[in-house]
């Protein structure tokens, strides 16, 4: 990410950034030369007319009716003509050219994922065609919770819903790479729920496109088993390296001795594995808490058994 | 509390004051003296604020530099979310109603007491009822929804959220009951005299404040109660899995929640113009005015809600209206900063510790308001929602707002609570330290914020670390300000220097006519009100005669023991008004 | 003006009660003043009422506009002849409180006694319906939330049809609350009744009756706008 931000504002990457800045900064100067206004008239009342005696006693002031007018006039004129100019940006942001090109994106606990029209498919990264309009249709997986997606380059947000479609759209201006974040409260890995975005020239990305749709059934089970880990989330509660997260790690799991929550334990053999992955709140390891991991069942018998495989191989 | 009771009594030929009346625990406990419940108030809601404040700094600690932690994720998000909730809805919310309103009002309209006290007395038992259930909610399990409780994570949570959303269900009683009380109070209690035109601003503040408690805390309760039953019985209503609209949730939720924000800042209105009206010796300028704006911004408060949701998911129409009607309610609340500056011309400002307060308020809440215009932009506010400007925003608003008030109220109105005065100088350096504090935390926090910070994030990328590092260093330097506050003020309790009636020379019935620690029935005879509130130039019994510079009360020139004035503001004879 | 300055009573505060009619509470003027404030206080309660159930009516509109097949279907099955003779009930024991009050006007301490418990009874009858209604409900498997699970004939059908829960969810959650209330007014009637027999009550003092009889009136009033709503449309 070349680093071209204001002191205010991240980079500009899109084409409605410019826009949105634009308007950002009108308010800001409108905002500032009001506070300085206020903070000085302030200032100088409080030391012009400082008490100097103890027994001072002011005679009082009469209202000026024409004053009070004007600063309720004034100040009006000047917050519809701001909102007039954030309702057309508003229009802007919320109406997709019809010929956008259209991602679907699908967040959860904690990932996004994105499929293209091509097949290609991505787990936390968004490879976006520069200087074309793209759209991108947003929900969350079933049973999940509210999620926000939020690219502060390029100046977008939409908040994103289980069984409902959102969207938001826009025109990437530069290549490179940006920030993708979560910005509604999703639980433990809310911060972890980033993306990276990379926008690629047009032609890079034809080219990307063409070459990324995976096929699942050409790949080995541990290899599909780390494309679930990613795709379903794993990744948001279990490392692969032993640090600690809101679940336990799949460094060295396999064949481990578990001690779980409610006494007894067991070692983790292929059946406990696929167990937890089915049912996780039939045996919770102690120190972590029941009914935090969803059941994956609907998962198909190859995935269970490819992630079953992929933990295996974590040693 | 106690302890300056029984040192008050202590002095030989001390006539009967509230404090050394009733003094044992159990009268305390079933004391209906408004004075003794805002004590009580006071009280637990400055353990509340000390927890919530405690909490505050833990989660800067955390995010004071990308590789430092004190805690986990999980942790972390327990953190933010109790602070939030104890801050809005048991602190804020409650704070300067319960406190100062339930003190100062009966006092400033010439009152024997509200017009409920045992509803007074049933609203703090019903507060405590609501902080037993916070800390159950604490003890049965974690509770990491945000202060929000948007659904459908908040319905997947586990029993804490029950006992949490339980204990707002039932501190919103709370609310009610001190809302019902106060509007009844001043229409019905009025000294003889106390017209409208004449009631001190904070009375119009309170009965703004109490218009909106009353009909907006309702559905806050209603909501609470459905996301109890959500969670308990699965009744599908806000849970999208069961065919409910978790943008539903939203529209109930910010229809309290917004209000709410009024709830916390009108009070604070009302206490600045106090300030600033006694501390200028002038009239405030255009009484009616803030008077009215008061209660616009009451009105227009509850038609504002959906600009918490621009991106939400609602209809684009919705948010255009909301923004729209959002603008309006700036309005009011600009011609009020404008008119407490213009108090200031032609005045005698004397910069005491509740003045330097004032003026604080007067610098953050503009910034407040203005950054509540950025946020109100459609267009901006798709950047800024749910970003650190946001915390920033309304952090200038709620604590550099209603939170500066309250303090600046609390210094103004200690020597009528108390009998004594606080360390001035002291005083001065806390004023100076919080502004200073406040400023750099939260500033920062706008421009993080604007650079794309998001909110409620344990962990955050390297280009955030600077701004982080000054944003804790500044809450350090606001909790050390706060701490000396809570430390003089202790001090004084015990040493401080006998307060006389009227150390600000102010006008209103609570100075002119009450004894310096009021007596347990306020005022021994019923005040009569023969002029407005601010009306120095006829407040011959501030001045101790017709204007011959014999000014009483500027702190050092009075007489301490005196406990009334020598020439009281007029009464009315007793049995008047019931004839 | 500021210079009238009337001396300093030297009357104690305490005795200010022997003028008083021993109702009056001391930090009010006079019994007027009293009476106001309470029935202003009684009037901002009642709308804190209202606002608490228009939560609920914005919900069910919400809903309704939603899934309007879903809301047909599940109303339909709802006894609306159970739900008249409430109605019924419901508006003659608004109509014998109102008399209570005016008994106790003309100060007919017996009369008052029995319309409130001709009140007290019409609140029981009522409740005593609704119980058989949601038992006839309970014995179907309709239940609210996640136990739904409809059986028997005539409502095995509603199994098919989504958001028939919520429906119902939101049925026993409206009718459910404004019981609770109900309840509530039956402790309040009985009070009243009671403190009216021990003869607390007179034509110069009956505010509590008449606040009671005002809490009993928006419990039915609610009632009329849930009575449609939920049973006929």
């Amino acid at each position: 990410m070349n680093d071209s931000g204001t002191f205010w504002l991240p980079e500009a990457a899109s084409t409605v950034a410019a826009e949105v800045d634009g308007l950002f900064y009108f308010v800001y100067w409108a905002s500032a030369i009001i506070f300085v206004g206020v903070v000085a008239a302030m200032i100088y009342l409080a030391y012009k007319y400082r008490r100097r005696d103890p027994n001072d006693r002011p005679e009082p002031v009469e209202e000026s009716r024409l004053l009070e007018i004007s600063w309720i006039v004034v100040p009006t004129i000047l917050v519809l003509l701001v909102f007039t100019w954030g309702f057309q940006t508003f229009v802007t942001l919320q109406t997709a050219p019809p010929n956008a090109y259209e991602i679907q994106g699908q967040a959860y606990s904690y990932g996004w994922n994105f499929e293209y029209p091509e097949g290609a498919q991505t787990t936390d990264e968004l490879y976006l065609p520069a200087d074309r309009p793209v759209q991108i249709r947003l929900s969350s997986r079933e049973g999940d919770v509210l999620h926000s997606f939020f690219l502060p380059q390029f100046r977008v947000k939409q908040d994103v819903l289980p069984n409902r479609y959102t969207s938001v759209w826009f025109e990437a201006t530069e290549p490179g790479t940006y920030e993708l974040f979560c910005t509604e409260y999703c639980g433990v890995g809310h911060s972890q729920m980033l993306g990276e975005v990379n926008v690629l020239p047009a032609d890079e990305f034809d080219e990307w496109v063409a070459e990324a749709g995976i096929n699942e059934d050409d790949l080995s089970l541990v290899e599909l088993g780390e494309l679930q880990y990613q795709r379903n989330g794993c990744q948001g509660c279990h490392s692969l390296d032993g640090s600690a997260m809101a679940g336990p790690t799949f460094q060295g799991l396999y064949e481990s001795e578990r001690a779980f929550a409610d006494a007894g334990s067991v070692e983790a053999d292929d059946n406990y594995l696929r167990e937890s992955i089915i049912e996780p709140d039939a045996k919770v390891v102690e120190g972590y808490g029941s009914g935090i991991m969803p059941s994956f069942a609907h998962l198909s018998e190859r995935d269970v058994t490819a992630l079953v495989e992929f933990i295996k191989e974590q040693e | 509390m106690e302890a300056a009771a029984h040192a008050a009594s202590q002095t030989d030929a001390e006539p009967r004051t509230y404090l050394n009346h009733e003094t044992s625990l159990w009268e305390w406990l079933t004391t209906k003296d408004h004075k003794k419940i805002g004590i009580m108030y006071l009280i637990s809601l400055a353990v509340v604020f000390l927890v919530a404040g405690l909490l505050a700094m833990a989660v800067r600690l955390e995010l004071m530099s990308p590789d430092f932690s004190i805690m986990s994720a999980s942790q972390y998000n327990q953190t933010f979310t109790m602070h939030g909730i104890m801050m809005v809805f048991l602190f804020i919310v409650p704070s300067i109603p319960a406190i100062l309103g339930n003190f100062v009002l009966p006092l400033q309209i010439g009152a024997k007491d509200v017009a409920f006290p045992r509803l007074n007395l049933a609203s703090w038992y019903v507060y405590m009822a609501g902080g037993v259930l916070t800390v159950t909610a604490l003890l049965v399990g974690e509770l990491s929804t945000g202060w929000t409780f948007y659904t459908p994570y908040s319905s997947q949570q586990g029993t804490a959220v029950i006992f949490m959303t339980g204990a707002i269900f039932v501190s919103g009683f709370a609310s009610i009951f001190t809302g019902l009380n106060f509007i009844v109070t001043i229409h019905k209690m009025r000294a003889p005299g106390m017209t409208w035109n004449r009631l001190p601003l904070f009375v119009w503040g309170l009965y703004a404040t109490s218009i909106v408690q009353v009909l907006a805390t309702p559905v806050v309760g209603i909501t609470m109660l459905l996301l109890i039953l959500e969670q308990t019985l699965q009744i599908g209503i806000f849970d999208p899995a069961l065919g409910g609209d978790p943008i539903l949730f939203q529209h109930f939720f910010w229809f309290y929640s917004h209000p709410a924000v009024y709830i916390m800042i009108l009070p604070a209105f009302g206490i600045l113009s106090e300030l600033i009206a006694t501390f200028s010796r002038q009239r405030i300028f255009g009484y009616r005015a803030i008077a009215l704006s008061s209660v616009a911004i009451a009105m227009l408060g509850f038609l504002v809600w959906g600009h918490h949701m621009f991106v939400s998911g609602q209809s684009a129409i919705s948010s255009i209206v909301f923004s729209l009607i959002t603008y309006l309610i700036g309005i009011p609340s600009g011609i009020k900063i404008f008119n407490w500056i213009a108090t200031m011309y032609k005045g005698s400002v004397w910069l005491q510790t509740p003045m330097l307060y004032a003026l604080s308020f007067l610098f953050l809440f503009t910034i407040g308001g203005l950054t509540g215009i950025m946020v109100g932009v459609l267009g901006v506010d798709v950047h800024l929602h749910d970003t650190y400007f946001v915390v920033g925003h309304f952090h200038y608003v709620m604590m550099g707002g209603s939170v500066i008030a309250l303090l600046g109220g609390m210094h103004y109105w200690w020597p009528k609570i108390t009998g004594r005065m606080y360390n001035e100088t002291l005083g001065k350096i806390a004023a100076g330290l919080v502004f200073v504090g406040f400023n750099v935390t939260f500033f920062t926090q706008l421009v993080l914020g604007s650079q794309g910070m998001p909110r409620r994030y344990y962990e955050y990328v390297d280009r955030f670390a600077e701004l982080h590092m000054i944003s804790t260093i500044g809450s350090f330097i606001l909790a050390s300000g706060l701490f000396l506050v809570l430390g003089y003020a202790l001090h004084s309790l015990f040493y401080g220097k006998k307060a006389p009636q009227n150390p600000w020379a102010a006008a209103t019935l609570e100075w002119t006519n009450v004894a310096a620690i009021p007596d347990p029935h306020n005022f021994t005879s019923t005040p009569l009100v023969t002029r407005g509130p601010y009306d120095f130039h006829k407040a011959d019994e501030v001045f101790g005669g017709s204007g011959d510079g014999q000014a009483r009360g500027d702190g050092a020139g009075s007489d301490a023991s005196r406990l009334t004035p020598p020439e009281a503001a007029p009464s009315a004879p007793k049995e008047d008004a019931s004839a | 003006m500021s210079t009238e300055t009337a001396p300093a009573t030297t009357e104690s505060v305490e005795t200010e009660h022997d003028h008083h009619p021993s109702h009056l509470q001391h930090h009010f003027v006079s019994s007027e003043q009293q009476f106001d404030s309470a029935k202003l206080g009684m009037w901002l309660f009642l709308i804190t009422e209202i606002l608490l159930f228009s939560a609920l009516f914005v919900a069910y509109a919400v809903y309704r506009n939603w899934n309007p097949v879903a809301f047909a279907e599940a109303s339909s099955t709802l006894d609306w002849v159970l739900g008249s003779v409430n109605t019924i009930v419901l508006l003659t024991s608004s109509l014998t409180v109102a008399l209570s009050i005016h008994f106790i006007q003309k100060n007919d301490r017996k009369k008052t006694v029995i319309s409130l418990l001709a009140t007290l009874a019409l609140a029981g009858g009522f409740l005593v319906i609704k119980y058989f209604e949601y038992m006839a409900k309970f014995e179907h498997g309709i239940y609210p939330g996640e136990a739904f699970a409809p059986t028997g004939s005539g409502y095995e059908y509603l199994a098919a049809i989504p958001y028939v829960p919520q429906f119902f969810s939101i049925y026993f959650v409206m009718t459910g609350i404004h019981g609770v209330h109900v309840v509530i007014g039956m402790g309040l009637i009985s009070w009243m009744a009671w403190r009216a027999h021990r003869g607390d009550f007179s034509d110069e003092w009956y505010t509590p009756v008449e606040l009671t009889g005002l809490y009993w009136h928006i419990v039915d009033i609610i009632w009329i706008f849930l009575f449609p709503l939920l049973y006929l449309v």
